[in-house]
């Protein structure tokens, strides 16, 4: 009969099918170890490196823990956390950005609460850990926080005969003017990817807004305050005197030499509004790894005169080590030691990022990276980017509409608007 | 193929004693059955598993907020089509993908017939000029997207330099920066890249005319003129139309494209449905909104493509059942 063979070739199939199901299933450890997974985002060295060693560290003082790392391109990590939170296994140990999106991971029962298994560290990393906070609650421990800023070319500036980095807007007009006489475009901005225009707004409302009314806004979702038009205003005035590189509404942020970082790295512009990231991503779009080098400079986002906000206040952003909700209690153990003043100095002397843990900051050997720390500390308070402390849904609103302004296709009222709007589905 | 083979040896064994014909057509039947799963059941499979199931579950995430993960829980019935439906960027979304249909068929339509006209005479460099138009075609869209992105960057690309160089200036914001040109530019590039496409199917419809009825038309004294306006284009139609219709459902679903040379900006000028829905879902998180454009994205291309079936190609189908049958 011609029917067994076919058959037996179906049976063969299902079988080898069945059999490539369960290969991929070996989360368990054999030798009755506890594995944590960890997945972080520095995959070149040195920070590969000393994560591997920080890891191997801790399983020589833990003998029975055995930390399976993933090191993983930035853009990658994201995507495949996106699908790990639809899925629900998640690793055990992860990088959470804050504000809404961790409070939606919350909500959603996803991280586990570190406020009283990290009890110490959460009061040693101090005002910093708030944009990793819901309800009083702490669900990840930030170990770099950044601030964003002017970066600038100093040759640059002294060509156009520019001697003091400015401080108000009235001194930053002057020097796009001076930049604009020297033949020089002043300022690089991708607006091609949105947010790098939004952090405009965003600054402009920390100067124009009170503390008070931007924490109100994190929770309550109400952007009725005046000091939000005014920073709409103080956009459009800045967006009127064409400052920007040509062709800004299409530049991305920093992938390729034509990007906006690329474009300031290699000297076309004379500054660009970014954050702490920036020397590291110029380095990577220059031929000798240099970046802009010893031309780099550093100033804070200048003054609004009759603003509400703190001079000194500061805008950025970081990351934090996150425990998934059923991650074993070794996870919570480990995010603790990375937390602690031995691989913080590490990280901080590898100037892999702006270490939190007050008694690592000296270590920090770049002079860029170092001056940014001391303006970190002295401000008063560093607000989260808007579109991490609001949510994805409401900071995508609010970074379209921002965009559209730049297009010179909003108003100041309409950002509020759009921004309102989104907010209110969510509530 | 196996039930015809069954069909035959039924018909062979016809002369064989009336009684165990029976119990031998049903083992026959039976086997063509397993014959016909084993054959169909793979693909089958992945159909259901990657095109039917998806359809399905987008279906249901449309029907709730949902942020990508968590429990599918806030049940809001239609209020994500509606919301859609309400969104100007979605409706701006939708008339760019019309506009790409419509520009598609108008523009290339002719383009690409009159390069195959000329292509199918003997000319020298034939094989050559035929590979050129091609080749856009065979490169992956990613890698083309990114080639004209950087040509067409402002000042630096090559797009601008050029025209510089003979004293003309491209737009302030560059072509892909200006939300008045951005489509546009966008459109050129998918003719440029999809071009060759239309002529390589235009060419082999022509090839498929025979040369009796051109000889003829020549023997009557037409003229070249004439002879592709009324023998030739006229015999090709179907080739065109089924063109037409690839042309048409690729516009709808325009995706690749825009997202590597625009991401649908400047100003949301050249998003189209489904940079709209990858961008509210992947970007925003908000997956029953997406869900819910994605569902509107598929009615909108299955209701054109049934009534494209329905007033244009059952002609065509109708032609070639009678062709066969004869």
């Amino acid at each position: 009969m011609k029917r067994t063979p076919l058959i037996r070739a179906l049976a063969v199939g299902a079988t080898l099918s069945l059999v490539a199901a369960c290969g991929s299933d070996g989360d368990e450890s054999s030798d009755g170890k506890t594995t944590i997974s960890w997945w972080h985002n520095s995959n070149n060295d040195p920070g590969k490196a000393y994560y591997e060693q920080v890891a191997k560290d801790f399983e020589a003082d833990n003998p029975d823990v055995d930390i399976k790392i993933d090191a993983q391109l930035h853009e990658d990590m994201l995507t495949k956390l996106d699908a790990a939170f639809q899925s629900g296994d998640v690793p055990d140990i992860y990088m959470e950005r804050g504000g809404g999106e961790l409070a939606d991971h919350v909500e959603a029962g996803l991280t586990r609460d570190l406020s009283e298994s990290s009890a110490d560290l959460i009061s040693d990393i101090g005002g910093s850990v708030a944009g990793w906070q819901t309800d009083d609650k702490t669900y990840a421990l930030p170990f770099s926080v950044g601030v964003v800023g002017f970066w600038y070319n100093t040759e640059l500036f002294e060509q156009a005969g520019i001697t003091e980095a400015p401080t108000t807007w009235d001194d930053m007009y002057a020097a796009i003017d001076q930049l604009k006489a020297a033949g020089i475009e002043p300022i690089a901005v991708g607006a091609g990817d949105g947010w790098p225009a939004a952090h405009y707004w965003y600054y402009f409302s920390v100067r124009e807004c009170s503390e008070e009314v931007l924490t109100d806004a994190v929770t309550s979702l109400d952007f009725s305050d005046e000091c939000f038009l005014r920073a709409g205003e103080d956009l459009e005035e800045l967006i009127a005197a064409e400052p920007f590189n040509r062709g800004f509404l299409s530049t991305p942020a920093q992938e390729g030499p034509t990007s906006a970082s690329g474009l300031l790295a290699t000297g076309k512009v004379a500054m660009e509004l970014q954050g702490h990231w920036e020397p590291g991503v110029m380095q990577g779009l220059t031929e000798d790894e240099q970046g802009l080098g010893d031309k780099t400079g550093w100033f804070a986002f200048p003054t609004v005169e009759g603003g509400e906000g703190d001079p000194t206040a500061a805008l950025g952003g970081g990351d934090a080590w996150a425990v998934s909700a059923d991650a074993p209690d070794e996870a919570v153990d480990f995010v603790n030691y990375l937390l602690s003043e031995e691989v913080q100095k590490g990280f901080a002397e590898r100037d892999m990022g702006l270490p939190t843990i007050p008694a690592a900051t000296g270590s920090v050997t770049d002079p860029a990276l170092a001056s940014l720390i001391e303006v970190r500390d002295s401000a008063p308070y560093v607000q989260l980017y808007f579109d991490t402390a609001f949510g994805a849904s409401v900071g995508g609103a609010m970074n379209d509409t921002i965009e559209l302004m730049f297009a010179g296709e909003a108003t100041p009222e309409d950002i509020v608007e759009a921004t309102q709007t989104a907010a209110d589905a969510e509530k | 193929m196996t039930v015809s083979t069954g069909g035959t040896t039924g018909a062979a064994t016809s002369s064989a004693p009336v009684a165990p014909r029976p119990t031998r057509r049903r083992g026959q039947r039976a086997r063509t059955a397993l014959e016909v799963l084993f054959f169909v059941g793979p693909a089958l499979a992945l159909f259901l598993v990657f095109v039917v199931w998806p359809i399905v579950k987008a279906v249901q995430f449309s029907l709730y907020r949902w942020k990508g993960f968590g429990p599918l829980q806030d049940f809001v019935g239609l209020d994500n089509f509606r919301n859609v439906l309400q969104n100007d960027v979605f409706v701006d979304a939708f008339t760019h993908n019309m506009v790409i249909v419509v520009l598609s068929i108008l523009v290339q339509l002719p383009l690409g017939l009159a390069i195959a006209l000329l292509l199918n005479r003997r000319m020298r460099g034939q094989g050559l000029l035929r590979t050129i138009i091609f080749v856009p075609y065979v490169l992956s869209e990613v890698i083309a997207g990114v080639v004209w992105f950087q040509l067409l960057q402002p000042q630096y690309g090559v797009a601008d330099s050029l025209l510089d160089s003979v004293g003309l200036h491209g737009p302030e914001q560059g072509w892909l920066g200006t939300p008045d040109y951005a489509l546009y530019t966008v459109f050129v590039v998918l003719t440029w890249k999809y071009l060759g496409l239309a002529v390589l199917l235009f060419l082999a419809g022509l090839q498929g005319i025979p040369d009796d009825v051109v000889e003829a038309a020549q023997m009557d004294g037409a003229s070249w003129w004439q002879i592709q306006w009324r023998i030739t284009i006229p015999l090709i139609g179907p080739t065109i139309r089924i063109w037409a219709f690839l042309s048409m459902i690729g516009s709808i679903q325009l995706f690749d494209m825009v997202w590597i040379l625009t991401g649908g900006g400047p100003a949301n000028s050249t998003t189209s449905m489904a940079t709209f829905l990858v961008t509210e879902g992947t970007k925003r998180q908000n997956y029953g909104i997406a869900a819910a454009a994605s569902v509107i994205l598929f009615v909108v291309a299955l209701v054109m493509a049934l009534v494209y079936q329905l007033l244009v190609l059952r002609r065509d189908s109708h032609a070639l059942a009678a062709g066969g049958l004869r």
